[in-house]
């Protein structure tokens, strides 16, 4: 702050405010909308505040009771669905991720810069552009609704692959060298040494990994179609069906909260390393 | 990127190892499945597959004929313009703002920056139950102003309701990054600014606003990246591409074309046309970040 100026301090906490009320209000609804009946939701206008039904809505949806049309999946199961292939895809993407820079800085061989261009190229591949034959690839290795066909084909990661190659290369040689002296090999190294000083690295990329692993859509949606294998996400969607004013609204918003708490806790106790994963990665 | 180590280990099979799994997954799941894109590009198969046949261009022929798809280009321009521009002018408003903020800035910025964690296809049913034209609270209180909301019927009313549910998820990134911008601007040139007599709407223009074009133009690629390929989710589960195909941008075009409508040639094709615009954005993008180096 460089002058005072009591009136521009207003308008900057006005402002701020209407922009954290506009963000929040979405949620807010949704969260309105999880705690009523399914009647008091469709009756336009709906409650603006939160009615008596939370814990019927949230035990209904979370054991899958319900009646009515679309999916009745269990929410419970599919949080779990999330949560494993979420946690599969963030530590299998770092792991393999920290080993093939690990080979690309430490060692030299044939072919390594080859290696090192192709895992960068797959940055221009995203799942996107690619979607029927990778598709055709996994129902060939019979992988459809498994955990592996939800989280393998996610896992290769140039970007985490870029930012670990980085990191290696501004670790002092004089590390190595001590190593090597103390009798220790290329294995215990990377053990011992490279990934203590990784830890914040990893940190910063797991809360980013976890986040797109816990929001993957299109991919799911492909691979999945038994009930007991859907993710969250594609959970709410698939419960969507029929004519707007027959959903059970009041069950679809608490699914949507729950999925929105695992991803959001994640970011707000992990802020630190939240914000220096965006940053590293730029993504 | 010269950048080498002096010492390395040295061992002939180990490396090998160590890059294994990665190749094995890049290998199968990406340039496997790419080379059969370009391969099916090429193709013609019946819809049952029973038969294949070459046929050279023609699928690219067919899809610049195809007023569609040209239609589906202009689409995603402009929602692509309309989230990048929207979503980083509010950004930007509210990263000035936070700027200013001594105390409680923190707090502020955890409140703005959660909606990251939010799914799009999630965020996507958010806004569709607000504008839901006969249930929804939005749709209810235009209503009442006298504007009848139906992005079921409108298009514009669609496109405007997949750019609000785009923007929405986006702010949080671009502010973060504002925000870092803006406070690795040095405090001493704003204050000599304003020992000059600089009032704060002008120190933002003359000093704040360019000194912040990397950040800007960085932002402006992300988030037509992130318009292009992120956002299939918010488009399926709100507009589902409709009214028509007015909201159906190219990546939701290739999953239409190749799940819903089978046609596997057609859908290869717009795949190759995609993969040249992801090269063509990562291009821009590492020149970019090249010249970021000398800033």
């Amino acid at each position: 702050m460089v002058e005072r100026r009591p009136g521009l301090n207003l308008l900057t906490h006005l402002i701020l405010l209407i922009g954290v009320a506009i963000v929040a209000f979405p949620v807010y609804i949704t969260f309105v909308a999880s705690t009523h009946t399914a009647q008091e939701v469709v009756q336009a206008p709906m409650p603006l505040v939160p009615g008596a039904h939370l814990v019927d809505n949230y035990t209904t949806a979370l054991l899958g009771t319900r009646t009515g049309h679309g999916s009745k999946a269990a929410v419970g199961r599919m949080m779990f669905v999330s949560l494993v292939s979420a946690l599969i895809i963030a530590i299998g993407k770092i792991a393999i991720s920290l080993l093939s820079a690990f080979a690309i800085v430490y060692f030299r061989f044939p072919l390594r810069m080859l290696f090192f261009w192709a895992i960068f190229v797959t940055l221009m591949l995203p799942v996107e552009v690619r979607i029927a034959p990778t598709y055709k690839v996994v129902a060939d290795l019979g992988m459809l609704n498994t955990f592996a066909g939800l989280t393998v084909p996610l896992i290769a990661s140039a970007t985490a692959t870029f930012l670990f190659r980085q990191f290696f290369l501004t670790v002092p040689d004089e590390l190595v060298e001590a190593a090597r002296i103390d009798g220790a090999g290329p294995m215990r190294f990377f053990k011992d040494v490279l990934l203590p000083l990784s830890a914040t690295s990893v940190a910063a990329l797991f809360v980013i990994q976890f986040i797109y692993g816990w929001n993957q859509y299109l991919w799911p949606l492909l691979v999945t179609t038994d009930e007991s294998m859907y993710p969250v996400v594609i959970g709410i969607k698939r419960m969507i069906a029929g004519g707007e004013a027959q959903q059970e609204w009041n069950l679809v918003m608490a699914t949507a909260i729950l999925a929105m708490i695992p991803p959001a806790l994640v970011v707000m106790a992990m802020q630190k390393w939240f914000v220096k994963g965006l940053v590293d990665t730029e993504k | 990127m010269a950048a080498e180590k002096r010492v390395v280990f040295r061992s002939g099979w180990l490396p090998w190892l160590l890059l294994a799994p990665q190749v094995a997954v890049i290998g199968v799941f990406f340039f496997w499945p790419a080379g059969q894109a370009l391969l099916q590009s090429l193709q013609q198969s019946d819809a049952f597959g029973t038969s294949v046949e070459w046929v050279g261009l023609d699928n690219f022929r067919q899809l610049w004929a195809d007023e569609t798809y040209i239609a589906s280009f202009r689409t995603t321009a402009v929602f692509s313009m309309l989230v990048a521009v929207l979503g980083i002018g509010v950004s930007l408003l509210l990263a000035v703002f936070a700027d200013r903020v001594l105390r409680g800035a923190t707090v502020y910025r955890t409140l703005l920056i959660w909606p990251y964690a939010v799914a799009p296809a999630v965020a996507g049913v958010l806004w569709l139950f607000m504008f839901a034209p006969s249930i929804g609270l939005v749709s209810y209180a235009l209503g009442s102003l006298g504007f009848e909301w139906n992005h079921l019927l409108d298009s514009d009313h669609a496109m405007a309701l997949i750019v609000m549910a785009a923007v929405w998820k986006q702010i949080s990134y671009n502010f973060l990054f504002f925000l870092a911008g803006l406070q690795s601007i040095p405090k001493s040139l704003v204050e000599a600014a304003a020992i000059d007599g600089a009032r704060p709407w002008r120190r933002f223009w003359s000093i704040q606003l360019p000194l912040l074009s990397p950040t800007t133009f960085f932002l402006l690629v992300i988030n037509v990246v992130y318009a292009f390929f992120d956002t299939f989710g918010i488009i399926d589960a709100s507009t589902q591409g409709g009214p028509g195909k007015d909201t159906s941008i190219l990546v939701y075009r290739v999953y239409h074309d190749g799940f819903k409508a089978l046609d596997l040639g057609g859908s290869a094709a717009q795949s190759v046309v995609l993969m040249a615009i992801v090269v063509a954005l990562t291009v821009v993008q590492f020149r970019y970040i090249e010249r970021k180096v000398t800033y």
